[in-house]
């Protein structure tokens, strides 16, 4: 695949506080690229950076085989969309989106053309005479990716732009923004905190901690291979339930030692093949369990006793102890359980992810 | 339904008749869950407030006796520049004339002397002007730049440069008077309107520049950014996105120039000659001329017409003037 943007030993600090640590990042040309990650983690600094919007202590970005480390925001060939639609209030809709093509001395009717073209690619053309205040929270949104649309960057950002919004409103959004991808195939990058988000648009997840990227991969892979504990956890909700015992090997095969239990890992792919034995984790989706008669044909067992349920209509959410163990189980929206009945849950240690104890990482 | 009138009647007297909230209610037939009247004896709805409670007494007692305390030397000046000089001998000063004159008005804007100059106020008045005009305007264009080039182009130094401006802000004027005569009349300007000018909008400039880099610090960043990658540069941006957002604050800006050069005394009396003086200066050369019989009248009338610009400009701007208070001058 072409590369679109690539970053190489890319830093950033202010002062002494480093925010961005030697980072590399290649996106391909056409690719969506998620940045994901909790507050403070350097997703949207690395945005920003790539934006030219801060000036970088250190590497290099290339935008479509350009260096563009020292150019301005505007000469970079990108569009960007913010978290605050960030429109300008006192011109209309249409005004917001010709102001860059003015600034750029496009000629008058390629500005109309332009405009046009993008208003009616995201429905907004009766809205162009309105100023912002006069508009929703989803119909703003829309005017600020207008204003990105029309600059015909080849690279789009997005600074957690649904943020804002209510959550129905964020769902449709969501799925516009993926039209819209699918639609112009430009290279996008979006910052956002929503693993939801995250997984639904990206044709690959960056996932960021302190200033570096923990694992690119796509969205499938992270679910299910996540490259670390941190990843694990971070991603899917509930999050992962975690076992803390000891990797063994008994005769030629691997088995999961936690407490008196054991579980045995004849499906289990090890990353870097046979690891040694040692101190580990063991984790394993509340969605990878099941409870009831399909309990009889999984390989492990538990019994335990429901402490909690969440009824959300789709699934239910229930919080189970082993033990002196807790763990999350989704069921069936149907499932008819209630606080303090016995119960039997059952997974499979194929699905199941292990992380070395001392690195966190995959085994 | 609304086509048949006896119908819609019918329908009213039944919900809203009298009987409707008899005891009999769940006995009637027909009346569904949400339809029915199920207000029970005791307080219901908007809870009654009366006018006369001890606090309204307090609260708007106050209140008048304040305005009473402020309006009442307002309305002795305004009464006795009416009268003419024999009733104002009589003593009574609250009395309201008994024969209205406007020529204490024409005395004091037109003939009144200081010095060897009797043309009254009015030249002060316009040398007022000819201070007050370039100064706001001058003050507010290069204050407004200095806050938005430090609230948006952190440079380096950028925060001692503040911190220094603000400083100044509070080093007490009597300090710099004598250099600032010298400074001037080195360049040649000591004793010019245009000297005073200059001196006017040094001294308006670190509040001014605080007041708009605290506004244009509280306009979200992401406005900013979006204007840089649709390519705008400093004055663009300034121009286009920030000046037409702002308009609270220029008019705040405005205010505080325009009542502080126009009451300013002490730079007027130093700065310019007995023929620049501003009206403020003049006014206290007619209120406090030591010949002849003190005209009261005359110097009330005086008095007022000095205030009247600042006041006019109050009025004129009262709801932008809070609304820009509100939204930049008191945050640190």
């Amino acid at each position: 695949m072409e590369t679109s943007i690539a970053i190489n030993n890319l830093s950033l600090s202010f002062g002494n506080l480093e925010v961005l640590k030697d980072l590399n990042l290649d996106v391909g040309k056409g690719e969506f690229l998620v940045l994901l990650g909790s507050s403070g983690c350097g997703k949207s600094t690395l945005l920003n950076c790539i934006a030219g919007l801060l000036d970088v202590t250190g590497g290099q970005i290339f935008i479509g085989g350009r260096n563009v480390t020292w150019e301005e925001p505007s000469q970079r060939g990108i569009g960007m969309v913010f978290q605050s639609y960030a429109l300008y209030p006192q011109m209309t809709v249409g005004g917001n989106l010709s102001f860059g093509l003015k600034n750029a001395g496009l000629p008058k009717a390629e500005i109309e053309e332009r405009v046009n073209r993008a208003a009616k690619i995201l429905q907004i053309e009766p809205l162009l005479k309105r100023k912002p205040a006069a508009l929703s929270g989803g119909q703003r949104q829309r005017a600020a990716i207008g204003r990105a649309l029309v600059r015909d960057a080849d690279v789009f950002l997005f600074d957690e732009p649904l943020s804002n919004l209510d959550a129905k409103l964020r769902a449709d959004l969501r799925v516009e923004i993926k039209q819209l991808h699918q639609k112009l195939h430009n290279t996008m990058i979006y910052v956002t905190h929503d693993q939801i988000e995250a997984m639904t648009l990206a044709d690959r997840i960056a996932i960021m901690r302190g200033g570096r990227i923990l694992q690119l991969a796509s969205p499938n892979e992270i679910y299910n291979r996540p490259a670390s504990k941190y990843v694990a956890e971070f991603i899917g909700s509930p999050t992962m339930n975690f076992f803390e015992g000891s990797l063994e090997e008994i005769g030629g095969s691997y088995a999961f030692k936690t407490g008196d239990t054991v579980f045995p890992l004849d499906g289990y792919t090890f990353q870097n093949g046979p690891p040694a034995s040692g101190d580990a984790w063991f984790g394993i989706r509340p969605e990878h369990m099941v409870s009831g008669a399909e309990t009889a044909n999984a390989p492990v067992r538990l019994d335990g006793k429901v402490e909690l349920v969440e009824p959300l209509g789709s699934d239910t959410l229930a919080r189970i102890t082993v033990g002196e163990r807790t763990l999350w189980v989704r069921l069936d929206g149907q499932a008819d359980i209630s606080h303090g009945d016995a119960i039997q849950v059952g997974f499979d240690p194929a699905r199941a992810n292990i992380f070395d104890k001392a690195t966190e990482n995959r085994n | 339904m609304t086509k048949a009138p006896h119908l819609l009647k019918a329908s009213m007297t039944y919900d809203g008749g009298p009987a409707d909230t008899g005891p009999d209610m769940s006995l009637r037939p027909g009346s569904g869950a949400s339809a029915a009247n199920r207000i029970v004896d005791g307080p219901a709805g908007r809870k009654p407030r009366k006018a006369l409670s001890r606090r309204n007494i307090l609260i708007y007692g106050t209140l008048i006796v304040v305005c009473l305390y402020y309006l009442l030397p307002l309305y002795v000046m305004i009464v006795t520049s009416l009268k003419g000089m024999p009733e104002i001998r009589l003593g009574n000063i609250f009395a309201p004339p008994v024969e209205v004159t406007f020529q204490p008005w024409v005395k004091a804007w037109a003939e009144a002397c200081t010095g060897l100059n009797c043309d009254g106020l009015s030249r002060g008045f316009f040398n007022s002007v000819k201070i007050l005009v370039p100064s706001v305007i001058l003050s507010i264009i290069i204050a407004s730049i200095n806050g938005y080039a430090l609230a948006n182009w952190r440079f380096k130094g950028s925060e001692t440069f503040f911190t220094i401006l603000i400083v100044g802000a509070f080093i007490p004027y009597q300090v710099m008077i004598y250099p600032i005569v010298i400074m001037l009349r080195e360049v040649g300007l000591y004793g010019s309107l245009t000297g005073l000018v200059i001196v006017h909008t040094i001294f308006g400039m670190p509040i001014l520049t605080l007041l708009f880099r605290n506004y244009f610090a509280s306009v979200p960043q992401e406005l900013f950014k979006a204007a840089r990658v649709d390519g705008a540069g400093f004055w663009a941006i300034y121009f286009q996105i920030m000046v037409p957002m702002s308009l609270p604050i220029f008019v705040v800006a405005m205010i505080l120039q325009v009542t502080g050069i126009w009451n300013d005394f002490l730079f007027g009396v130093i700065y310019t000659k007995p023929d620049l003086y501003p009206m403020t200066v003049q006014l206290n050369n007619i209120v406090n001329s030591t010949q002849g019989v003190k005209e009261y009248n005359v110097n009330m009338a005086a008095t007022i017409l000095t205030g009247l610009v600042p006041l006019t400009i109050y009025f004129i701007s009262g709801k932008l003037f809070v609304r820009g208070i509100a939204a930049g001058a008191v945050k640190g």
